[in-house]
């Protein structure tokens, strides 16, 4: 088989990579933005998104789109939900202080580890997509009568794939909507910029802060409600992602949230490209490698502002 | 209109303000004088609700003020122009304006007439805050504000690195407020820009009130100013 159809294959694999990255490591971006947080059980929200979602469509059951479509609402909003009370219990009463909240959340993540562990178990668990019929990539070659189309065996993708690609754009055209063109991303915005001119505006930011969290915890969820038909859901499966996305927010730029889709799609391509070329532990080792280059020669990120 | 009884606070451990009272009625301009760090802005901050008062009673129009949160405060028509401008940088124009408006729940009517005191701010509606000029800054500082429809303005050293064309406009808003019943807060460094057009002026030192007197008797006895602030 020849080099291009393997790109191909790579780059869907990657895009996929990428729209899951992009939607988790925005929540992520959110949250530091806005609240100069950083949070450190971001992938244990991801996970329990993924477990929710194989929790509610196991009860549900069902024909797998309509399970999988309430997952896509429950999961998220519970996530959600769960988030706002950590915000409300644990990040206000330490005041947000940035190195407080970093242990807070080191403690979120295995309080949050360990419960599933045992009540959902060590098991990993799949959720059935809600289509998933096999689309065959053609290819082209040169033969004696011209160009002919062939399908190369093993080129080929899903529709719940590709789905989930294109409702991945959709979600982040969403938020780029809520944060530029709505009030709520407007008091958002006035929040990040000046926490105390926007309280002395009328400004409630416990109130911005709880949203912001839970908006970010959400959208780690609903990435993993996308991905588990995909990767099955496990109480260990939040640790690569998490990585994944403070490499991509540190790339993109912390708190950008432009600079952070461009960086997961970078790092989205490269992981599947080099996985299907190589292998995904070398596709992390060159990710790594490109956060040491960014933070030595461009500490901001690709499309951050410097901060003194 | 604002009534401070005995009001201390500061930051952590550092107590700043001592034991500051003061009364500013509508439609009266109070101006605070002292040197760098006298406690002028903490005592913004303060009202504002930004500081926690350690001791002491802030009344607003017969409510107090003392334990309510920032957010609400605004909501009581207190209209605040912090030092150094501190407009919402990455906002634009519009944007900054609208908070004020949200802050206020105020109509884009209110919005008109603010863009019709600075016609320059009804030119820039769609550029970024940090693009503009100083005194445009200072413009859309005092427009925000007075979104809200203040009946009560604080103004944190608004003259501060301003041409004197732009103190003027400062200037003549204050007293066009004044002259609408809205009762002025003002910190400023610069005795000349302000004492004109003040009732009212309280030294502060070492965050102590040290005197408060009539600016009439202040401009018949420029001496206490050397007394009191070393000008």
């Amino acid at each position: 088989m020849e080099l291009a159809p393997y790109l191909i294959l790579g780059s869907i694999e990657g895009l996929v990579t990428a729209a899951v990255l992009a939607l988790m490591a925005v929540g992520l971006s959110l949250v530091f933005g806005v609240m100069r947080v950083v949070n450190v059980a971001h992938g244990e929200f991801f996970m329990l998104g993924a477990v929710l979602a194989w929790f509610v469509a196991d009860m549900i059951g069902g024909h797998p789109a309509i399970s999988f479509i309430a997952a896509l609402f429950i999961a998220p909003m519970l996530v959600g939900s769960l988030a706002i009370v950590a915000d409300t219990t644990i990040l206000k009463r330490i005041n947000y202080d940035p190195e407080r909240t970093i242990v807070a959340t080191i403690g979120l993540l295995y309080i949050i580890q360990q419960v599933t562990l045992m009540t959902y178990g060590s098991n990993a668990r799949p959720v059935e997509p809600p289509f998933n019929q096999r689309i065959s990539i053609p290819w082209f070659e040169w033969t004696e009568s011209g160009l002919s189309m062939y399908w190369p065996w093993g080129l080929g993708t899903t529709t719940y794939k590709l789905a989930v690609i294109g409702f991945a754009i959709i979600l982040l055209l969403a938020i780029w909507l809520l944060m530029t063109r709505t009030r709520i991303g407007l008091i958002m915005r006035a929040t990040q910029l000046d926490r105390d001119v926007a309280q002395a505006y009328g400004i409630n930011v416990d109130r911005v802060y709880a949203m912001v969290f839970g908006l970010g915890a959400g959208l780690a969820a609903l990435a993993a409600v996308l991905i588990v038909p995909i990767q099955q859901a496990h109480y260990l499966m939040g640790h690569d992602p998490l990585l994944l996305s403070f490499i991509v927010v540190i790339i993109g730029g912390l708190g950008s949230l432009a600079g952070t889709v461009v960086a997961a799609v970078l790092i989205g391509l490269s992981d599947g490209l080099i996985s299907v070329f190589f292998t995904p532990t070398l596709a992390k080792i060159i990710a790594t490698l490109i956060v040491t280059f960014v933070l030595i020669f461009r500490p901001s990120g690709l499309l951050g502002k410097h901060r003194p | 209109m604002l009534e401070l009884i005995s009001v201390s606070s500061g930051y952590a451990d550092a107590q700043v303000l001592r034991q500051v009272s003061l009364q500013l009625n509508a439609g009266e301009i109070v101006c605070i004088l002292g040197r760098n760090g006298a406690g002028k802005t903490t005592m913004m901050k303060t009202i504002m609700g930004l500081l926690k008062a350690d001791a002491g009673q802030i009344m607003y129009n017969g409510t107090d003020l003392t334990t309510l949160s920032p957010h609400k405060i605004a909501g009581f028509g207190i209209g605040y122009i912090p030092q150094g401008r501190r407009l919402f940088a990455e906002l634009t124009v519009a944007e900054n304006l609208e908070i004020g408006l949200m802050a206020g729940g105020k109509s884009v009517a209110t919005r008109d007439k603010v863009l019709a005191m600075f016609p320059r701010l009804a030119e820039r509606l769609d550029q970024r805050a940090d693009t503009l000029s100083g005194g445009e800054q200072q413009m859309l500082a005092t427009g925000r504000a007075l979104c809200l429809e203040p009946q009560l303005l604080l103004l944190d050293e608004p003259t501060e690195g301003l041409q004197p064309s732009m103190i003027a406009l400062i200037r003549d808003t204050v007293v066009a407020l004044k002259q609408q019943g809205v009762g002025i807060l003002l910190v400023e460094q610069r005795v000349d820009a302000v004492l004109s057009i003040a009732d009212k002026v309280m030294f502060l030192e070492n965050g102590m009130s040290r005197d408060i007197m009539s600016a009439d008797h202040l401009r018949k006895n420029p001496d206490l100013l050397k007394k009191y602030i070393g000008v």
